[in-house]
């Protein structure tokens, strides 16, 4: 669709036009609470409300507050820590497992697909608050034993149990959008990398691989907001010690309203922007290297 | 190839010299075995991090041991009682209620007992709460005071650990025999003590009077003439704690809930409930389950529609716009994923409310006019809205990485061909996208089924899910089987879908499980 | 028996702390679960920083789970591993815990301080021992907080003002379950209110506090997170709403809002400690020490100064000062305030521990007709 052709008809041009407002609409859908939240986090007061003062641009409207509070309070700065940290790691054991299984799926000749598949996402059916609680008795004994039989230590069993659960929360995420993409894939081009004689592993990192890495990424993506947005299970499985963002943000909404909520996902906002714009200026310099015509 | 091509020219041979049927055959189940070495390791994880763990939560839906174990005694007896005659259960049950009681209560299981049965009777457990501190107290020591008179022995923790491991003894007084062991047991386990050296509670010689009276001959010296014994109605003496143990009421809930497993929670979870004359409908006032099953599937349902509506066409704009201006309309997409749910909720709350922006905004153009502003929130229509942001980018994101790997040739294949651009879209590209479409929606409607936390800020009362619900009997009430079956449903429901999803539009055509 | 254990370990716990000795039977980890928010704030400067500053070897955890407590410590029984020391919870929670065996009982006058003019732990706790599981700290009251900016010039004075459609038209906020609920919409409909509990117990009684509600229904936005009726006040969504004193009172002094507070037929309720059953002897052993030092009567006084919730010991009244950095006066805005609790309506726990499952079905009914 990179622009419309010169012989196209008024209706084609009309269609044209307006699909693109309509998608501009959706777009603009899809930022709007944003587009609310970043002036807000800047308000004076204590509360979610645009005041007067704010609406007349009046610079006793708006203060830093509730970013200092973020930057002085140890409960956030924990928050944010532990949700680093769970979250990547969370990922990357339902990608790596999610991916292989995937992959395994899509064979041809699986027995018991059907009751595989329908085992491997039950995590996304069975209601968060359900999931929660099961898990929850599940991990505190898993968590008993490792602290009495291999003695590790009672911080790392409450990581390691929350990092489990959103793991098993991530992977039906993972399993949907690889397998959706490799519907698409033609596995002759396995057989034709294993007639040239490579082998399994060689044929996954050097013909499969790149072909689904949309699937995989956006499986990736998910598994990793799962774990960075949860807060029904890891009110549960974790404890004081282990709080997350998302928690600290409930307790935040729940008890007593405070911008600093605002703050702190206006912060990641622009973290994200960044972050994804980095990746894109770096894919492009790599296109440009390789000679290849920016897309 | 046929038998018969094989039978007159013999096996086919692969290279390796064996037969080719063999071959293919051992190919196959190598492959076969290939895919399952890569499935196991996350099969196994599920399983035991998920499965099992959440099937032994499903199972409270059914599970109904408290009832039976904390009153042993009364279930096993109650059977027998025909509440329809309107009379409370005989005596003899009000005796074995009194020992299942009193011991229930030093072990501190009755109010436990009388929360669960609250769930299905209002006031059991008050009635259960205020008895337990009177059941101690009962006059049944008239029975104690005269058999220790007549036998003097009987004060004797050691006599009577002599007594009760003697079968003839244990034989000819049943129910001493079955209220001493209680009492044992018990003193040995909440008070730390030897049986040997206390005297039983006043229940065992209640007992002991009771197969007396019913003219059992133990052997000397418990052979007391009891016919002259000053008696005490143990029912009265209920009745005297409270009158509602008079009524049927308690007794039937009692007696409907003996068994070790129920129906129970199933039936209240589709707004039944569990009657003399079995399953009946709840009154009106209190049918609510199914309403919100059907509000659930309907708002879901909206929901996904909504979602590939919208969901569409950016998924194609994405895939079919130059990277370059794609990855940055991506940047969009993923934004309002990396600001928290809870946040999302906040803000639209702010954007929907009758004094927020998009009221404001409609009364400062003078679409609506200042005392007519929209109710947008805390209804369905706030539910819809925001869920439907929330997740939109789950059906985008499937949808544009379907998308990307459809080749825009096929499109103009079918354009050269002679067809229009509706018939190319519908009959060449949305095939190829329906997998995303697929994927999309049975993430987004699974998702949205099981929603808890928008419905409850923004949802008002039209807008709230079975979800809700889950959740107050989970962190609210404790009701964890009622909870556990209103999930059960919910999880068949889904499932039931899936399945359907599956035979109707094919799983082919999502490769979810086919 | 335990309890009995438990009275001696406690009873020579005080007698130990009394002495300064001992401490080495105690853990010196403790976790507190509490609600977050200034009410957690006001917990951590009255009680836990005093104590810590008396034993420097203690470190305190916050839990912030208050709300999800009753589910949690079940799940934590079942699975046999108790990671709480000790938890706040509201009175009515209290009783649900104690009677699922999950709260330890308490023996008040042999484990907690004596009031400072001399009266034992249970005369100066008084009514506000509502289960042998809980010991309180606070009175607070749900009550109505409304826009002085919308109600011309006739602020209301009467709970019923919640019903009066005509004189207070707009939006009103209510909490999405029966309790208060229910009770105001009675003595709204006339019933006295000594009788409220007796008809609600009926059928009928509840039919009809159902169908007063159903008059004002249709502008009603019911809230489920306490933070939320402040918020809607402050953004001018709703004429009134139903909140609890301490947040009115904060978004009144301390944030400066247009809202006023009615002190009618407020619903006096119950906050307090209840200790988890299965804790080991130095678990138990320190919390009761700890229990001790922070229900005493100077610790409940010192809370009020950062938050207008009312000390559960009476002896605790005289004590109450000033506000800990506006430093107005605060005992005018506590519930237990004499001039506030002219009117007030004591919750029935017995009650609502009894129907309040059945109460709930049928209001969630209604709500969803």
């Amino acid at each position: 669709m990179s622009g419309i052709p010169i012989y196209a008809s008024a209706g084609q041009r009309v269609w044209y036009y307006s699909f693109r407002v309509i998608c501009g609409l959706v777009f603009f859908f899809l930022i709007a609470p944003v587009l609310v939240i970043i002036p807000l986090s800047f308000n004076a007061q204590d509360f979610f409300t645009f005041t007067p003062e704010m609406l007349r641009l009046d610079p006793a409207g708006y203060s830093l507050k509730h970013y200092q509070d973020f930057f002085s309070n140890s409960d956030w700065q924990l928050a944010m820590a532990n949700s680093l940290k769970i979250a990547p790691l969370a990922t990357m054991l339902s990608v790596g497992l999610g991916t292989l299984a995937a992959i395994g799926l899509s064979q041809s000749h699986v027995p018991f697909r059907r009751a595989i598949m329908a085992i491997l996402i039950s995590p996304m059916i069975v209601p968060l608050i359900i999931s929660a609680t099961g898990m929850f008795f599940f991990y505190t004994k898993l968590g008993l034993w490792m602290e009495d039989t291999l003695g590790v230590s009672k911080s790392f069993t409450g990581y390691f149990k929350v990092v489990l659960a959103h793991a098993a929360l991530g992977i039906p995420f993972v399993i949907i959008t690889v397998t959706a993409t490799l519907t698409g894939f033609d596995q002759s081009l396995t057989r034709a990398a294993a007639s040239m004689g490579a082998g399994p592993v060689r044929t996954f990192f050097r013909v499969q691989m790149p072909l689904i890495l949309p699937g995989v990424i956006s499986g990736a993506l998910f598994a990793f907001i799962t774990s960075f947005d949860e807060v029904v299970v890891v009110l549960f499985v974790g404890s004081a010690a282990q709080k997350t963002l998302p928690w600290q943000m409930f307790i935040g909404l729940r008890e007593q309203i405070s911008p600093t909520i605002l703050a702190v996902a206006t912060l990641l906002v622009v973290v994200s922007i960044m972050l994804l714009t980095t990746l894109e200026i770096l894919r492009r310099r790599s296109e440009r290297l390789r000679g290849l015509s920016p897309g | 190839m046929t038998d018969a091509t094989q039978e007159t020219s013999g096996p086919i041979v692969a290279a390796d010299g064996r037969p080719l049927r063999q071959s293919l055959n051992r190919a196959l189940r190598r492959q076969k075995i290939r895919a399952l070495l890569l499935i196991a390791p996350l099969l196994a994880f599920i399983m035991v991090s998920f499965v099992i763990p959440i099937g032994d939560m499903l199972f409270r839906s059914v599970e109904n041991q408290i009832v039976p174990e904390t009153l042993p005694r009364t279930t096993a007896l109650l059977g027998d009682w025909d509440p329809d005659l309107g009379e409370p259960p005989p005596e003899a049950v009000f005796a074995a209620f009194y020992t299942d009681l009193v011991l229930a209560e030093e072990r501190k299981l009755h109010t436990r007992l009388g929360s669960r049965l609250n769930y299905e009777n209002s006031g059991v457990a008050s009635l259960f709460r205020a008895t337990g501190r009177d059941v101690g107290r009962f006059d049944t020591d008239i029975y104690t005071d005269q058999l220790v008179a007549a036998v003097p022995d009987l004060e004797d923790g050691a006599k009577w650990a002599g007594w009760m491991a003697e079968p003839p003894v244990r034989d000819a007084l049943p129910q001493t025999a079955d209220a001493y062991d209680g009492w044992a047991q018990m003193v040995a386990e909440v008070h730390n003590a030897d049986p040997v050296t206390r005297q039983p509670a006043d229940f065992v010689f209640a007992a002991l009077y009771r197969d007396l009276a019913a003219g059992a001959a133990p052997p000397p010296p418990l052979d007391v003439d009891v016919g002259g014994f000053e008696t005490v109605s143990i029912r009265d003496q209920f009745a005297a704690s409270d009158p509602k143990w008079l009524d049927t009421g308690v007794w039937r809930t009692m007696r409907a809930y003996a068994g070790p497993l129920t129906n129970g929670y199933f039936l209240n979870a589709v707004d039944m409930m569990k009657s003399a004359d079995g399953p009946r409908v709840r009154p009106e006032n209190e049918r609510i389950y199914l309403t919100l099953f059907l509000r659930t599937m309907k708002m879901s349902l909206v929901i996904t529609g909504l979602c590939i509506l919208l969901g569409y066409p950016v998924a194609w704009i994405l895939a079919n716009l130059p990277l370059r201006s794609a990855n940055l309309l991506m940047i969009l997409v993923l934004l309002p994923f990396w600001t928290s749910l809870l946040v999302r909720t906040s803000a639209w709350k702010i954007l929907l409310q009758q004094q927020g922006v998009i009221n404001d905004l409609l009364v400062g153009i003078g679409l609506v006019g200042d005392g007519s502003r929209l109710e947008l929130i805390n209804n369905s229509t706030g539910t819809i809205i925001a869920m439907t942001h929330i997740l939109l980018p789950f059906m985008i994101l499937p949808l544009y990485s379907v998308m990307k790997t459809i080749p825009p040739s096929y499109l103009r294949a079918a354009k050269s061909l002679g067809a229009n651009d509706w018939t190319a879209f519908w009959r060449v590209y949305f095939p190829q996208s329906a997998p995303g479409v697929g994927a999309g929606s049975i993430l987004v409607f699974i998702l949205a089924i099981g929603y808890y936390i928008t419905p409850e800020l923004v949802g008002g009362t039209k807008g709230v899910f079975i979800s809700n619900r889950i959740a107050f009997h989970i962190s609210s009430s404790l009701n964890w089987g009622l909870a556990a079956a209103l999930g059960t449903i919910l999880l068949v429901m889904v499932l039931v879908l899936y399945w359907a999803y599956d035979k109707l539009v094919g799983i082919d055509n999502v490769k979810l499980g086919g | 028996m335990k309890l009995n254990r438990l009275i001696i370990t406690a009873g020579a716990l005080s007698l130990a702390a009394g002495m300064g000795s001992a401490e080495s039977h105690m853990s010196n980890e403790m976790v507190l679960v509490s609600w977050g928010g200034a009410y957690q704030a006001s917990q951590l400067h009255a009680y836990a920083e005093p104590y810590m500053a008396l034993h420097p070897e203690v470190s305190i955890i916050w839990d912030e789970s208050s709300p999800e407590a009753v589910a949690k410590l079940r799940a934590m029984n079942e699975a046999g591993n108790i990671t709480w020391d000790l938890v706040d919870v509201e009175a009515a929670d209290s009783i649900r815990l104690c009677d699922e065996g999950l709260a330890m009982e308490i023996d008040f006058d042999a484990v907690l301080a004596p009031g400072d003019d001399g009266s034992t732990p249970t005369e100066d706790f008084g009514d506000s021992i509502v289960s042998e599981c809980f010991i309180p700290q606070i009175v607070f009251s749900t009550t109505v907080g409304y826009r002085t900016d919308m109600v011309g010039d006739t602020p209301p004075t009467s709970i019923c003002a919640l019903f009066d459609l005509e004189t207070y038209p707009g939006k009103r906020a209510l909490n999405r379950n029966p309790l208060a609920n229910m009770e105001w919409a009675l003595l709204c409909d006339g019933v006295a209110k000594a009788d409220v509990y007796t008809v609600l117990a009926t059928e009928e009684g509840q039919a009809r506090a159902l169908a007063k509600l159903d008059t004002i229904k249709d502008s009603v936005i019911w809230w489920s997170a306490s933070a939320e009726p402040p918020q809607l006040l402050a953004d001018g969504e709703i004429v009134m709403g139903s909140s609890y004193n301490g947040r009115l009172f904060s978004a009144i002094a301390e944030q400066g809002q247009p809202i006023g507070m009615l002190w009618d037929a407020e619903m006096l309720d119950f906050d307090g400690w209840v200790v988890p059953t299965g804790l080991s002897e130095e678990r138990l052993a320190r919390v009761m020490d700890f229990l001790y030092f922070a229900t005493d009567t100077q610790r409940l006084a010192d809370q009020s100064a950062y938050i207008s919730y009312g000390p559960a010991r009476a002896s605790s009244a005289p004590l109450v000062g000033n506000h800990a950095t506006l430093g107005i006066p605060m005992a005018p805005h506590m519930p237990t305030d004499p001039a506030n609790a002219t009117n007030v309506f004591v919750t029935q726990y017995a009650f609502w521990s009894d129907y309040r499952d059945d109460l709930d079905a049928k209001f969630q009914t209604w709500l969803a007709q």
